[in-house]
């Protein structure tokens, strides 16, 4: 009884437990270095994702707030991997920083707020969640203290947060008042097309549209992940960002499934604006983590027509993505994070002539960058491919059409970058950098993703397995 | 033969490059790795024929299936005709001459070499598949490489030109990629699914409507590669902007992509659709010889008549697929091999001269076959292949092009054949002219005497490629041979298609 009630629990229990260690190492030891913090951090952040893979359960518990399967676990498992990599990639960041312990406890209370909103099967249980990643998620992207902007920013994610929040809480009375239910089960079979529903269901997606930076609820992003720490960033872009889609798809393909045909619409419109929008912006950028932000964006745009698609396909597809996307994106990040925290450079054109003193780094950039633009034999194509031809299956061509124009876009500034590295000449180029172990782990493990996750047919076939027809 | 082989051993010569220490181990493994290549392409084709004469008439030989993405049934489907022999077999004769003459690169090379090797890999795993996903894969494979080693290696502006060139193969992949999904979801085999299977879709009737809808993306995506007007803007940047090796990569192999592609999956698939759009095919296919014939007359850099040139040699191809006769596709093959093997020798002959005089304008040359005869000879038959002169393979592939065309009885396309057949008078003028100017006649510069003429590896590369060519000049039944059954499998599935209607 109590192996099967913590089984169902293990993930969010080893992060709990992380968060408890951290805390006594606090309270109890002041004199531990950073350098042995982040090796005890990252060792048990490694512990954690290896144990995910195994004892799982499949059920539900608490009147049926929470719930996991196989699918759920395998999508924590991805939100492991993730924040693993950025730990290790915040090395260079984080060894010389003041409050190592603290980061790291509000860094794992949002993973375990995304956890629980991952198995929410409840509006309730899923706003908690959601609360409870956004709040310490906005502390730590104020983690460099002494920066302006970081303040900003993290003022501006706190309060755009708020008012996403404030129309999810009203999209969910809504829908509480209609139904006189929040049970995910529930709400389903009490849907109809009244104009009030749909009232409240465009306020859950504008909520949703909100969180994962949707055009034209996305006028946050930018500044913020501009302003904010690179690891704070990263996490932004992959880890929230993907956890919010894993629930977005089961909202969609689940509760409001009687409205396909409505959100189908608002999907195409809200794809084809956020593809062209993050587009057009990230070709002006100079600042990399600007543009990497608008490239988000896009991609984010992708990621909407794949949804659009039938629930099978669309589910696996957008699943595969975001494992694709966080290799992709944490590979760029990284040497991003890295050469900040080194330099403190991160325009274009301070990147010129980069490959010439740092081979390695430049590889890893480019590669991840080729994998964001959906170049073979980079996974990221075959992301794409998936993506696309699962938005495919309704027949909307016109939509593919449009997306495909836009792969072509996006080349242009990812070979910006690229062109930049491998080509421009520069008066005063970068010196060598050393890449210490850490960072070099999860860049190492970037480009293995990269390289092999599309290759290998299987991976999708699992995920395939996995995913469940709605 | 195990095909696989041909993707494995360019592969794994693309890796050991990376691993090597000193950049003459570079060269040494690349060129082993090509030289190997080279006798599995030359082994493919003797087994073809081997298996041929006992009896064999499958379409497609030595083929091999592997499941890849179980759910969207995406196969490793590989398999070989005639047509892909032939494909194959111009493959490896300009690798084996590009990595030879790039020997005297001077930046970079393990990059260098690494970038040609995978966009052979590009190349050939192209011509094998039998998997449209499998296809498009290698195709876009093929295309990055290009980007780097233009803008990293190029001369002149070659950063513009990089850009250009991987923004608009870029933009044709895009134009495959919706063309392709279009086709695989009209496709529905007997248990219910979709497909990307080339000779499962072949056998299959695709609605007209949705052929009509899903072949000119697909056509003009492939097109974009192989220099249909008018997406041939990349193809002169492009090439002159390409150090020596990637421009014969680029015009003997990458633009044979969109001529395959052309052919084998947008015609052979949608046969109706390339019935309906024969005419517009064709009116873009004149212009392009045309134009490209009278814009070649205007310039005066080498590697801009080549390249524009290659335009209009290129048209021949499309014009050759628009007729739709079995001869006129013969020929467009024929084309695409002899198009790509002369090609490939005229760049490398302009970057011999390039590298010693620095100057490819053609009025600051003159007199160069004193100084260096044998680079000169082979710049001469080059241009005399180009011209199209008898015992040459071009003169081979355009009347084959030529008399394909003519069998198509209405007056338009007849029109069309006579304008395609005169812009060959305006071919003999540039080319003559450049030869005259640059080759013949006093030398302009006295410093050109000191310079050397070629080194074992160019004359190496140069007698390669001449044997290619003339080997499909003086003998050209073999290649027909060669040719014959798989455009007659192309001809007759057309004309089943059409006679169903």
């Amino acid at each position: 009884m109590w192996i099967e009630l913590l089984s169902l629990f293990k993930q969010e229990i080893f992060i709990t437990l992380i968060i408890f260690i951290l805390l006594f190492i606090k309270i109890s030891t002041s004199d531990w270095s950073n350098g042995k913090i982040l090796i005890v951090v990252n060792l048990m952040l490694f512990l954690n994702f290896i144990l995910g893979f195994f004892m799982h359960a499949e059920g539900s518990q608490f009147n049926g707030m929470f719930r996991t399967d196989n699918l759920i676990v395998f999508e924590k498992n991805l939100l492991n991997l993730g924040t693993l990599m950025i730990s290790l990639q915040s090395y260079d960041w984080l060894k010389d920083h003041r409050h190592v312990l603290e980061f790291y406890m509000l860094l794992l209370s949002t993973l375990l707020g995304l956890f629980f909103m991952v198995s929410a099967s409840n509006l309730l249980m899923f706003y908690l969640g959601l609360e409870l990643s956004a709040i310490p998620l906005a502390a730590i992207a104020n983690f460099d203290l002494e920066k302006r902007r970081s303040s900003e920013g993290a003022l501006k994610f706190i309060i755009s947060s708020a008012f996403s929040s404030g129309l999810l809480l009203l999209g969910i009375s809504f829908v509480y008042g209609m139904t006189g239910s929040l049970g995910f089960a529930d709400i389903g079979g009490h849907i109809n097309g009244s104009p009030l529903f749909l009232f409240a269901f465009i306020l859950l997606l504008s909520g949703f549209a909100f969180k994962i930076s949707v055009v034209p609820f996305h006028f946050w992003t930018a500044d913020v992940y501009e302003g904010s720490p690179v690891a704070v960033t990263s996490y932004l872009s992959v880890i929230s960002k993907g956890a919010i889609f894993f629930v977005m798809i089961q909202v969609l393909y689940t509760i409001f499934k009687p409205l396909a045909a409505e959100w189908y619409r608002m999907l195409y419109l809200l794809s084809v604006l956020t593809m062209l929008t993050g587009n057009l912006f990230a070709i002006r950028q100079d600042n990399l983590k600007r543009l990497l932000a608008f490239s988000s964006i896009s991609q984010v745009g992708f990621i909407l027509v794949g949804i659009s698609g039938s629930s099978r396909a669309g589910t696996a597809s957008v699943i595969y993505f975001i494992l694709i996307y966080l290799f992709s994106n944490l590979g760029a990040f990284g040497v991003v994070s890295l050469i900040s925290a080194r330099t403190g450079k991160e325009s274009i054109s301070d990147y010129k002539g980069l490959y010439a003193s740092n081979p390695f780094l430049s590889w890893v950039m480019t590669i991840s960058l080729f994998s964001l633009a959906g170049i073979p034999p980079t996974a990221g194509f075959f992301g794409k491919f998936f993506l696309l031809m699962a938005g495919a299956g309704k027949g909307n061509f016109g939509l593919i059409a449009i997306a495909a124009l836009n792969m072509v876009i996006s080349l242009y500034y990812y070979l910006r970058v690229v062109k930049a590295i491998f080509m421009d000449s520069n008066n005063q180029p970068m010196d060598k950098l050393q890449v210490s172990a850490m960072p070099k782990m999860a860049m190492l493990l970037c480009v293995a993703g990269i390289l092999f996750s599309g290759v290998a047919g299987w991976i999708y076939d699992y995920i395939y397995s996995l995913s469940k027809s709605f | 033969m195990n095909l696989s082989l041909l993707l494995l051993v360019p592969s794994f010569t693309a890796i050991a490059v990376l691993l090597c220490k000193s950049d003459k181990q570079v060269k040494t493994i690349s060129l082993t790795g090509a030289a190997i290549q080279f006798v599995l392409a030359i082994d493919l084709l003797i087994q073809y024929w081997v298996l041929r004469s006992s009896g064999d008439r499958s379409a497609m030989m030595f083929q091999f299936d592997h499941t890849w993405f179980k759910f969207w049934r995406i196969h490793y489907h590989v398999g070989v005709d005639g047509i892909s022999i032939a494909m194959i077999l111009l493959t490896a004769f300009v690798v084996l001459a590009g990595i030879l003459v790039s020997f005297t690169t001077a930046k970079w090379e393990k990059e260098f070499f690494f970038l040609l090797l995978l966009m052979s890999v590009g190349a050939y795993g192209f011509f094998i598949s039998l998997d449209l996903f499998t296809l498009f894969f290698f195709l876009e494979i093929s295309v990055i490489p290009k980007f780097l080693l233009i803008g990293i290696w190029g001369s002149g502006k070659k950063e513009y030109s990089a850009m250009k060139l991987a923004l608009m193969l870029m933009g044709g992949s895009a134009l495959v990629f919706v063309g392709l999904l279009g086709l695989y979801y009209q496709t529905q085999d007997i248990t219910g699914y979709h497909t990307f299977d080339l000779l499962k879709i072949a056998e299959m009737h695709i609605e007209k409507k949705a052929q009509l809808i899903f072949f000119p993306p697909l056509f003009v995506g492939f097109g974009v590669f192989t220099a249909l007007f008018p997406f041939h803007t990349w193809v002169p940047d492009g090439h002159s902007s390409a150090p020596t090796g990637a421009s014969m990569f680029l015009a003997g192999i990458s633009m044979k992509l969109g001529g395959y592609g052309c052919l084998r999956v947008a015609t052979y698939l949608m046969p109706e659709a390339s019935r309906t759009y024969a005419p517009i095919i064709i009116l873009l296919a004149t212009i392009a010889i045309i134009y490209g014939a009278f814009a070649t007359m205007m310039q005066n850099d080498l590697k801009y008549i080549n390249a524009y040139s290659s335009v209009s040699h290129c048209g021949f191809i499309l014009l050759g697929i628009g007729m739709l006769t079995q001869t006129s596709i013969i020929g467009a093959v024929m084309q695409m091999v002899s198009h790509g093997l002369m090609t490939a020798l005229f760049f490398a002959s302009i970057g011999m001269i390039y590298s010693r005089t620095h100057t490819r304008l053609v009025g600051q040359l003159g007199g160069l076959l004193k100084i260096m005869p044998f680079i000169s000879t082979v710049f001469v038959i080059a241009g005399l292949c180009s011209l199209g002169l008898p015992g040459f393979s071009g003169f081979v592939a355009e009347i084959t092009v030529f008399m394909g065309s003519w069998q198509n009885p209405d007056k338009w396309y007849r029109t069309a054949t006579i304008l395609a057949c005169a812009s060959i008078v305006v071919t003999a003028v540039y080319i003559l002219g450049a030869v005259g100017q640059a080759i013949m006649g006093p030398t302009r510069n006295k410093n050109f005497q000191l310079f050397p003429d070629a080194s074992w590896n160019e004359r190496l590369a140069a007698v390669i490629l001449v044997a290619g060519i003339v080997a499909m000049g003086v003998a050209p039944f073999w290649m027909n041979d060669l040719l014959r059954p798989g455009s007659e499998t192309i001809m007759q599935h057309i004309e089943r298609a059409l006679t169903i209607k």
